[in-house]
């Protein structure tokens, strides 16, 4: 069998932001590289990012620098984060989103004809540059619009506009083939037809994004399925602090149509109540001691602070979000949820449907097109839905190169470090332009210094046998019902509060389902044929669900986006700890590295008092790493 | 309050095809897209189908239903009178790939040739000034989430094959007129080429892409017409185009 | 075989898959414009009972022609010989022309005629019976770029229409300070004539729609804005000025021939 090839210098998996921002560098390096995508271009869920894009041009209040930045978002990620990201993506970001306007993005306006920046949650000034709430599709855009214009300029100056640059539209990657130790290229199969393709490339950039499809209620896409992890653990390379996962405590569990969309927290400061099955406003019972002064704790006083905020406290249902989430969770798990296993938000017994459609337009837009459900006349189902993943792939924070793997790099969301145990909203969009430009510029210097590295024979070989092996077998398990057997595990007892035994109890299910995956037989030929992807996208979830689930029952205390009932605390000892994961053929393997101390300039743009409620009396002695 | 719902799904891929009856469990509140990926997940495993999001956000999931092109996943089952049978078919305009799945590379093609966004060479990263009137027109047609509805539903190339050469569609009709109204984009020949290249004469305006368009965006009223009204000005009118002979004007 | 039979497409043997009554409007659309055309040609050419004191119908204003009838002139202005109306046969024959031309080339009207007469297409989603297809970029649809001069040409009829409406006030007598039911006809179809001018695309376009820089021309901006906020209404000002204009039409008809009587409020 002859397979199709091709020869570039630089090959990006995944079309989303980072993915994009990667190619045009490489690009402009002068390399020729190929973009592939496994839907349509255009469709990567960084569309789906609505707040905006969060960078310090400090153009609504001119107190904002990089300094501002860098401090917020140390302090969102509780200082997890590789202080070198967080520096880096603080003092870049707006560089970034003024060349997308060089590139055609319009972002909306101050009155001085400035790019408008408003206010996000964790930012200390108004920082995040957007359109309406439609901040990611404008960034996907824009830089589609920029490959379209580079390919033009190929097209003038050499006949072909795709000699350059060429994006590869629904193609999956299974493998990253490496020769010599190094990365030599990869190997993949049309979506469309099944035929299997070889790319050679010396410089492989993974911008995949997300594990959201690994648990069961999500607000990510199909593709987020942990490609990019998986790819980049079979690699060799590793993945750092997989624990740490973004839920957000109020995602839609019913209907079905719109499972996992996010109900955003406005909902309830205007008066949303949440409900378990009996009828019970439940969040009363969940105030810890430390909130009992800023909080109700009877329904009068509650519903009274909506009309008078100084004369009352706050109604519980506005606690912090993994304050909700628990309180959520405990009553679910307690036999008070739903009959789809959330429980009650409900704004129309409290607000007229007139006001509801003033204050909430586009949530009730929302559910009543996608969903039919008018949030005037009943109450929502929610419950805690996975939004982003902090961890990913360890890499080198100046070039993004993955750390152990000569060859691979890796920004965005699949990157690891950045974010610590939390990411700040806005940060995400900006993460991706200021990464991806770093992973394009950097694999454009590795392939200059190190030229081609041949892929052999015998890595194709074992490449197209994975991909040959589900139609072989027969009478073998499905794959749909392994998919949804693995994500009502996670869901379970990988999800938003955590215990020992019940991760212990995961990572057994989770193996248990690892091996049943390796019998998976698919039916139907190999042309489009859903239930022959998502064989390849359960191998991927399987591995990222391992890896996350051993990362979790190592981590004893609750910080960020990682919270165990049993650890309820935060622990200075464990701040200096980031997990390390790593693939040995059969199993995750996860081991404790230190996390590098901030130096003496960065350390010294932080307030003592408060770095010493995240650092040991013995870090603060230091004063920084020099 | 699950209840069966009759669904007629066309089967095939470019040689032959057919509509295929099946009956699949639908719950309220569901959308024709959650009752496609039942029938794939029970009973037809290689069912293809595009989609993403499922939040009418990225486009992709584009298909006719009933024979109204349409998002899946903003297309809820209850719009339908119960008992109704719902009738899914890919799109019409494109070559079928296989089921639901058709060949929308048309539209990627026709995007590479529209004349890509010309700011001034001198215009450094921060120094762009814009008021917000200014870009409040482009970015009307920015919201397009490229589900290529419109492009499927226009009779220009639905019903004339031969037309595709010539015809960039209503999609890319949107965003020359974004250009072309883009406050710091300096291509000077955008509506020239609009009617010579990409085929603008050729739209008569029976605004079914308006019609279609999921993001409500007014692809006839405010791009299309205007971009019409502009190539009038300087091809169709004597007038006009003396005044431009005469002094610089402002939007020519 | 050629469209949505072209041999890449999906097999499916249907011109349209479409359930609901889609061939509903373009069959009114149809019969509403053709039994326009009709009563207008017929009216047209009949050249008679179009004036009665104080009201003129709007299909015969301004009347220009030494062969208008008595009263009917503006001050008795009448630069038309009436030798060049033996030829024309009716002084309505040449003032149609250019409303009938401002409808045609009207960006609405053309979408409901090319469906509702042309077929091309029928509905959204159902296949059209031609073979080819050109759009406007050949005579002699190319000409519908020149919807702008009548859209000129539109307004000085719309000042004249203005100017009948006010005349009409008038008592028989010709005394100022009476209103009748045809003085409110003619009123009404002038005014929705100006709304449906004013609504137009080309409108939208000359008074702002074709600046780049809204910042630097306010006023325009403003008149932009609210030109825009009656082109979403184009299409319904498009059928109630049709109808208006109509029913003054038969009205004026009717009073003429005495068939009705114009009855006077004071």
């Amino acid at each position: 069998m002859t397979i199709e090839r091709h020869n570039y210098d630089v090959l990006i998996i995944g079309a989303g932001g980072a993915g994009l921002r990667a190619a045009v560098e490489a690009r402009e390096a002068g390399l020729r590289v190929a973009i592939i995508c496994k839907s349509l271009f255009g469709k990567a869920h960084t569309v789906m990012a609505e707040g905006g894009a969060a960078a310090s041009m400090g153009n609504v209040n001119d107190n904002d620098n990089w300094m501002v930045h860098f401090r917020d978002t140390m302090r969102g990620g509780k200082f997890l984060n590789h202080y070198r990201m967080a520096e880096l993506h603080a003092k870049e970001a707006p560089d970034r989103i003024w060349e997308l306007e060089v590139w055609g993005a319009l972002f909306d306006r101050t009155k001085e004809g400035k790019i408008s920046q408003r206010n996000f949650g964790g930012h200390e000034y108004p920082r995040l540059a957007h359109v309406g709430d439609r901040t990611g599709l404008e960034l996907i855009r824009t830089m589609q619009q920029r490959i379209v214009a580079l390919q033009q300029q190929d097209g003038r100056d050499f006949g072909d506009m795709e000699c350059n640059i060429k994006v590869f539209a629904e193609l999956t990657i299974i493998d990253i083939l490496k020769e010599n130790g190094k990365v030599s290229g990869a190997y993949g199969y049309w979506r469309e037809t099944g035929a299997e393709v070889l790319f050679e490339a010396p410089a492989v950039v993974i911008a995949t994004g997300g594990v959201g499809k690994t648990f069961k209620i999500t607000s990510n896409s199909w593709e987020g399925t942990g490609d990019g992890h998986a790819l980049a653990l079979k690699a060799g390379a590793n993945l750092v602090d997989m624990e740490f996962l973004q839920f957000h405590p109020t995602g839609m569990v019913w209907p079905p149509s719109v499972r996992g969309i996010l109900v955003t927290e406005s909902v309830r400061g205007e008066g949303g109540v949440l409900t378990n099955n009996v009828g019970e406003r439940f969040m009363f019972k969940y105030i810890p001691e430390v909130f009992k002064k800023m909080y109700a704790d009877n329904e009068e006083e509650a519903d009274r602070w909506y009309e008078d905020q100084d004369n009352n406290r706050r109604p519980p249902e506005l606690l912090p979000r993994d304050e909700v989430a628990r309180a959520i969770n405990t009553e679910v798990k307690a036999g008070r949820g739903t009959e789809h296993g959330g429980v009650f938000l409900d704004v129309s017994k409290r607000l007229s449907a007139e006001v509801i459609k003033k204050r909430l337009p586009s949530m009730w837009h929302q559910f009543y097109e996608l969903a039919g459900v008018d949030i005037t006349k009943e109450p929502m189902e929610v419950g805690p839905t996975c939004h982003y993943v902090m961890g990913g792939v360890e890499v080198e924070p100046d070039t993004a190169a993955a750390v152990g793997v000569p060859g691979l790099f890796a920004a965005g969301e699949v990157a690891g470090g950045m974010h610590g145990s939390n990411r700040l909203g806005g940060n995400s969009l900006t993460d991706l332009l200021v990464f991806g430009r770093r992973a394009g510029a950097a694999a454009a210097q590795y392939v200059k210094n190190s030229g081609k590295n041949p892929v052999s024979e015998a890595a194709i070989t074992a490449a197209a046998a994975k991909i040959q092996a589900p139609f072989d077998r027969e009478g073998g398990e499905n794959s749909y019902s392994l998919h949804a057997e693995l994500q009502e595990i996670t869901h379970n007892l990988v999800g938003i509060i955590r215990t020992g035994a019940e991760l212990q109890s995961a990572i057994e299910k989770i193996a248990d389902i690892r091996k049943r995956s390796a019998n998976v037989s698919v039916s139907g030929g190999r042309k489009f044929n859903p239930g022959f992807h998502l064989a390849f996208d359960l191998d991927n979830m399987l591995l990222v669900a391992e890896s996350t689930a051993k990362s979790a029952i190592a981590r004893e205390e609750s910080r960020g986006g990682h919270t165990r009932d049993d650890f309820p605390g935060m622990n200075n000892k464990w701040r200096q700890v980031n997990h390390i994961s790593s693939f040995d053929g059969t199993k995750v393997n996860v081991r404790e590295q230190v996390l590098p101390m901030l130096p003496k300039e960065l350390f010294d743009l932080f307030d003592v008092h408060e770095l010493e409620k995240y650092m040991t009396p013995e870090e603060i002695a230091k004063g920084g790493s020099n | 309050m699950a209840r069966k719902l009759n669904l007629r799904i066309w089967r095939g891929d470019s040689d032959s095809g057919e509509l295929k009856d099946v009956q699949v469990e639908v719950n309220e509140g569901e959308v024709v897209l959650d009752v496609i990926h039942r029938v794939q997940a029970t009973q037809m495993g290689d069912l293809a189908v595009r989609w993403n999001c499922k939040a009418g956000k990225c486009g992709s999931c584009s298909m006719e239903i009933n024979g109204k092109p349409r998002l899946a996943c903003m297309t809820q089952v209850a719009s339908y009178p119960e008992g109704e049978t719902i009738t899914v078919t890919p799109l019409r305009a494109f070559p079928v790939i296989k089921d639901l799945v058709t060949d929308v590379s048309f539209n990627y093609k026709k995007a590479m040739e529209i004349p890509a966004y010309a700011p001034p060479a001198d215009l450094a990263p921060g120094d762009a000034r814009m008021q917000q009137v200014d870009v409040e027109r482009s970015q009307e047609f920015r919201k397009c989430i490229e589900c290529f509805l419109c492009q499927d539903v226009c009779h220009v190339v639905r019903d004339h094959e031969e037309n595709k050469k010539s015809f960039a569609g209503p999609r890319f009709f949107i965003r020359i007129a974004e250009l072309d109204m883009h406050p710091l984009d300096i291509l000077k020949n955008r509506k020239k080429t609009a009617q010579e290249e990409h085929g603008l004469g050729m739209c008569n305006i029976t605004k079914c892409c308006t019609e279609v368009c999921p993001e409500h965006i007014r692809i006839t009223d405010n791009a299309i017409i205007p971009m019409k009204e502009r190539v009038v000005d300087i091809k169709y009118d004597p007038a006009r185009w003396l005044g431009s002979k005469i002094r610089k004007r402002e939007g020519l | 075989m050629s469209g949505v039979f072209s041999p890449t497409r999906a097999k499916i043997k249907e011109r349209t898959l479409r359930t609901d009554k889609w061939w509903l409007q373009p069959l009114i659309t149809f019969g509403v414009l053709f039994s326009f055309i009709i009563y207008a040609t017929f009216r047209a050419f009949e050249n008679a009972y179009y004036f009665t004191e104080p009201l003129i119908s709007p299909f015969y204003s301004p009347c220009l022609s030494e062969a208008c009838v008595e009263g009917s002139t503006i001050a008795g202005f009448t630069p038309v010989s009436a030798q060049v109306l033996n030829f024309a046969l009716s002084p309505a024959l040449i003032i149609l022309i250019f409303p009938l031309g401002f409808r045609m080339t009207c960006y609405y009207y053309r979408k409901a005629y090319y469906r509702a007469f042309w077929l091309s297409p029928p509905a959204c989603a159902v296949a059209e019976p031609h073979e080819k297809y050109t759009g406007e970029t050949r005579a002699p649809l190319i000409l519908q770029n020149a919807h702008r001069w009548f859209f000129y040409a539109g307004l000085v009829f719309n000042v004249f229409l203005t100017y009948d409406a006010i005349i009409s006030f008038k008592n028989p007598e010709g005394q100022w300070g009476h209103a009748s039911v045809g003085s409110l006809v003619l009123l009404l179809s002038s005014t929705l004539l100006w709304f449906y001018s004013l609504s137009c695309h080309t409108c939208r376009h000359t008074v702002g729609g074709r600046l780049k820089h809204f910042s630097k021309h306010p006023v325009r901006y403003k008149l932009w804005t609210w030109v825009s906020i009656l082109n979403h209404k184009h299409q319904q000002f498009a059928w109630y000025s049709l109808a208006a204009v109509a029913f003054a039409d038969i009205y004026v008809r009717e009073v003429a021939t005495g068939a009705w009587t114009n009855f006077y409020f004071f």
